[in-house]
Order: C-alpha cells, then structure tokens, then sequence
C-alpha cells in the first residue's frame, strides 16, 4: 500500500532530459501547460501531445510510470468527464433514454478534458522523475529569487520543500516499521467498521508523530551545529548554469506556446 | 520431542518483478525446541530481520514454510493473529511503539487485542511489569516521562504480557550503556529460567549470544552458515572472525596464546572458562 507513494520519485538517468536545467525544466513545463489549457482542437491537442510523446521518448521514462503516477487521479478524471459528459447543453446523440442528456458538445468536452488532465500530470510527473529533488529545489530558489525583493523568504521556502522531500521516504519506512511492531502486538487495521478502523490507527500516529518531531528537533540542531543562518551569503555546490540546449529547449516551448494561442485566435 | 517452531527452505523476496529485486532470505532452515534459549547472530543485511518477521506472520515466505507446533501458519490466514499472540516479537528500538497516555495502558494493548477480561489484562500487565523490573508506582506514568531504558522495559513487558510460548527479541540492548544492557539480559534470562518459555535472542554482539543461550545459529548473506551450542561455534572462532563477526574477548584472548604456541583449549566464551583452562594448563605439569 505504502510502496504505491510516487511523490518526489527521481529515476536517474543519463539523457538529454536529465541533464537540461533544472530551470529550464521549470520553465519549459509551465510553458507547456499555457499552451495546454489554449489547446481547443484536434490540430491543437494533436500537437500537445506529439510535444508529450515526444519528451517522453527522449527521457526515457517507461509509460508503466507515468501511469502509475495517475492512479491517485482517476477518480477526478472521471467525475470531470462524467459532468462534461451530462451538463453540457448542445444536441442529444440520440432521442433514446439516457442518450438524450448527452451531447455531441458535452462528449467533445468530456474527451478533452480527460486528455487535459492527463497530459498535464504526465508532462509535471516527467520534470519529477527526471530531476533529483535537491536539483528541482535549487532551480525554484533560483527562479524565485527576484521575489526577494519582496521579502519573500525564497531560500527558506526552498529549503523547507528539499527537507519535507527527503523526509517523505524515511516516514514511508517509520510507519511501516511501527505498524509491523503494532500488529506483533495484535493490531487489527483489515477489519471491524470504519469507526474502528479510524480508531486503530491512533497507535499508528502517536508515534509517527512523536518520532517526526524528534527528527525535526535533531535535524534542528545538526543545522544550526554547522552553522546554518539562513539564506544570506550562502553559496551553493552546484551552481547552475544555462547550456545552449536550455536556450534551445526554452525557444522550442516559447514558440509551441506562442503557436497554440495564435492557433486558437485563429480559430483553428 | 516435537519442535515448537520449525522453519523450512524458507525463502523471502522483497520488491519481486522489479529492478530492486533482492532475496533477504534464502533456503533456510530453522529448528527451535520448547524451552530453548536460542541465539541468532549475523551482520546487517544477513536475514535476521527477516527471518525473524516471518516467525510470527508478519511477513509471507516467498517459498517455504514455517510450522508453530506442527501446524502450516499460513494453513489459514484469519488465524495469523492467533499466531502472533502466541510468537512474541520484541522489535529493534521498541520503545517507538509506545503510544498510549500510561505505561500501564500501553502494557494491555497486547492482552486487550486478545480479547481477555479486566482481570486477567491486570493480572498480566503487572506479572509483565515485574518480570522487567518496572515499580508499580511507573505504571500510571506516561511512557514519555520514563528514561530510554525503562522505555525499552515498557516495550518488552508488552510483549510478555501477552504470555507468548515464543519471545524474540530483536536486539533488545542496542543503543543502552552497558548497565542497562546488563539489566535488561539479566531479566530476559530470569524470565526464560521462571517461565521455561522459549526464547530467541537477535544480536549482532557474539559477547552477548555467547553468555545467554543454549544454541547458536550464524547466519550470513541470507543463508544458514553455521549452527551448535556456543562452544561448538567458538571452536570455529577464525572462521567466525573471517565472515567478520566478533568473537568474545575471552576467546581471543585463548586464540591469541594458541597462536603463540600454547596448548590451550580455544572454545572457552567466558571468563570463568578460561581460567579453568590456564588453571588446567599450569596443574598440567608444562613449564608454561
């Protein structure tokens, strides 16, 4: 059950897509979803998702993930298509039963909002599974940086997003080992009704949370033992650096960007 | 006499199908008697752990089978948790299961899990609670006010308090100084010499396997290795050092004089053996 997690799964790699930038890859899959929600045709779609097929292949990411990495959302996808499909108003398919609340419209709809949400999880899912969390934390710092200006404590967000990333597996493997330890001891979690249930879990996330909060306050000190002081003046290990394949990459989803809105202005 | 617990070409995959496939145990063969005090000893990443969870069911055998009393464990799945009452398993680090506002609470999880009345639960918890050396007056503590060690007791005792027929305890001194690691061995051994319950002890301090228990078995890279009762195991002291695991200081101590061309017995464990074993050897009428 806990193994199904895919959040913050980095699969290294050696391809072009690993390599990029992590800002370019920021950068790019924004890019990419503007262009995504101006998607309104077949021509359009069609052209999203050769754009899709086509980062995946290079990456190298096998599907069976990135379908994986849906399983938590079918359940959206289909209540999305399910209300397009029956509240869009348009002419019937057909005057027979059921088919007379479905619409020609409400089906082109349903169809393409699925496609919709399925693309755009893939196409993030793919900038998480190519880039190491910590690479993926350094090039949002360094995209957000102007916002210092503002006072936004950047460096601070960053380092609390690359810290809540590493712990995800360590409390992964904690809650397994508590709940093992629990059911030595007779802990039922598989039965009884939903009330029950809820109420075996408390032994669960006692110490979960307890062993959480000690975590923090260790890792509290180990920091502040090797001096960290926050985001001023600190330099970092990799310093990132476009290439002319980020610049290349970057004018590529530009223009797709650019493209697709020109194309639904077009009408086409 | 019939085994209480026997385990048979046990084999356990973890990640199966995946590119992190990875056998934690393979073939192995276990065999424990009522009453026995057994030692289980090997490296990180030797199949203890493993081995150990599928005792009591907590995990499946890939391939293989493990019989409590003759029976199949997994004949019937619905009665895994009988299984688990009666195959006590004392976790590394067990004190991060503690959850409940008193120790006293925390002891009758177990018990209550079982489904036993009020009294019997009392009975049990306070029998637990001596038997670990916890005062009464610590019962209507919070666990969380208590130091390390009487956490760790707390932990145990709520395993004992479920009377199991089998107690293990996976590394029980880890991380305790050497008092609370005296104090803790001391009490499992009391235990296992009232209740004659068998016990199996997990380490990786040969030191500590080597003062407790009857029988050892080494295991190594996720297979038997060897197996006999401590002096037939520290007979093969330099096969034991070779596969990386410490022998007890006394037996270097024997191996080292051998090495250096006296005559002594080196399957010696204890300190008090080993004086024997010079006594001997002067009695014995040689210059030495």
């Amino acid at each position: 059950m806990l193994k199904d997690i895919t959040l913050g799964q980095y699969f290294p790699g050696n391809t072009i897509v690993h390599r990029l930038d992590p800002r370019t890859k920021l950068l790019a899959v924004m890019l990419y979803i503007v262009a995504l929600f101006n998607a309104k045709s077949v021509l359009t779609y069609g052209i999203m998702a050769f754009v899709l097929a086509l980062s995946i292949k290079v990456s190298g990411v096998k599907l069976k993930a990135l379908t994986r990495g849906l399983k938590p959302v079918y359940i959206i996808v289909a209540f999305t298509a399910i209300m397009n499909l029956f509240f869009t108003d348009g002419t019937p398919l057909a005057d027979v039963w059921l088919l007379r609340s479905i619409t020609f419209e409400g089906l082109r709809q349903a169809i393409y909002m699925v496609l919709r949400i399925v693309m755009l999880i893939m196409g993030t899912f793919l900038v998480t599974y190519t880039t190491s969390p910590i690479s993926l934390t350094d090039g949002l710092e360094s995209l957000l940086a102007p916002l210092k200006k503002l006072h936004l404590p950047v460096h601070e967000l960053a380092m609390m997003m690359s810290i809540a990333l590493r712990f995800i597996p360590t409390l992964i493997e904690e809650t397994d080992k508590i709940m093992s330890a629990q059911k030595a001891r007779g802990a039922d979690f598989e039965t009884g009704s939903i009330f029950q249930r809820a109420k075996a879990l408390v032994p669960i996330l006692v110490p979960l949370f307890i062993s959480a909060f000690r975590r923090a306050d260790e890792l509290a000190t180990a920091m502040e033992c090797r001096c960290y002081h926050g985001g001023d003046g600190r330099t970092a290990l990799h310093v990132l650096h476009y290439h002319k394949r980020d610049i290349l990459v970057l004018i590529g989803f530009v223009l797709l960007a650019a493209g697709i809105i020109t194309l639904k202005i077009l009408g086409l | 006499m019939e085994p209480i617990l026997r385990v048979e070409n046990l084999t356990h995959t973890y990640s199966a199908g995946t590119p992190f496939e990875r056998s934690a145990v393979q073939e192995m063969e276990l065999t424990v008697m009522p009453g026995e005090f057994l030692g289980i000893i090997g490296h990180t990443g030797s199949g203890k752990s493993t081995l150990i969870q599928h005792l009591n069911g907590l995990l499946k055998p890939t391939e293989g089978t493990v019989y409590l009393d003759g029976q199949d464990i997994w004949a019937d799945a619905k009665n895994i948790r009988q299984v688990r009452f009666q195959v006590g398993l004392v976790f590394q680090y067990p004190e991060y299961q503690l959850f409940e506002d008193t120790v006293y609470k925390d002891i009758a999880f177990g018990p209550k899990n079982m489904g036993l009345d009020k009294d019997e639960i009392d009975r049990r918890v306070r029998q637990a609670a001596a038997f670990v050396g916890l005062r009464e007056e610590l019962l209507e503590k919070s666990p969380f006010e208590l130091s390390g060690g009487q956490k760790r007791r707390v932990a145990i005792a709520g395993v004992i308090a479920m009377e199991p027929k089998v107690l293990i305890l996976d590394e029980p001194t880890a991380g305790l100084d050497p008092r609370g690691r005296e104090n803790i061995l001391r009490q499992i051994r009391q235990y296992h010499k009232e209740k004659g319950n068998t016990v199996i002890l997990v380490s990786h301090s040969m030191e500590e396997i080597a003062q407790n228990v009857d029988r050892i078995v080494v295991l190594k890279g996720a297979r038997n290795y060897m197996e006999g009762t401590p002096r037939q195991v520290f007979s093969r002291a330099e096969e034991l050092e070779a596969i990386g695991l410490d022998v007890p200081q006394v037996t270097r101590i024997a191996m080292a004089l051998r090495r250096r061309g006296v005559d002594i017995d080196t399957a010696v464990y204890t300190v008090e053996e080993l004086k024997e074993a010079l006594l001997r050897l002067k009695g014995g009428g040689a210059d030495a």
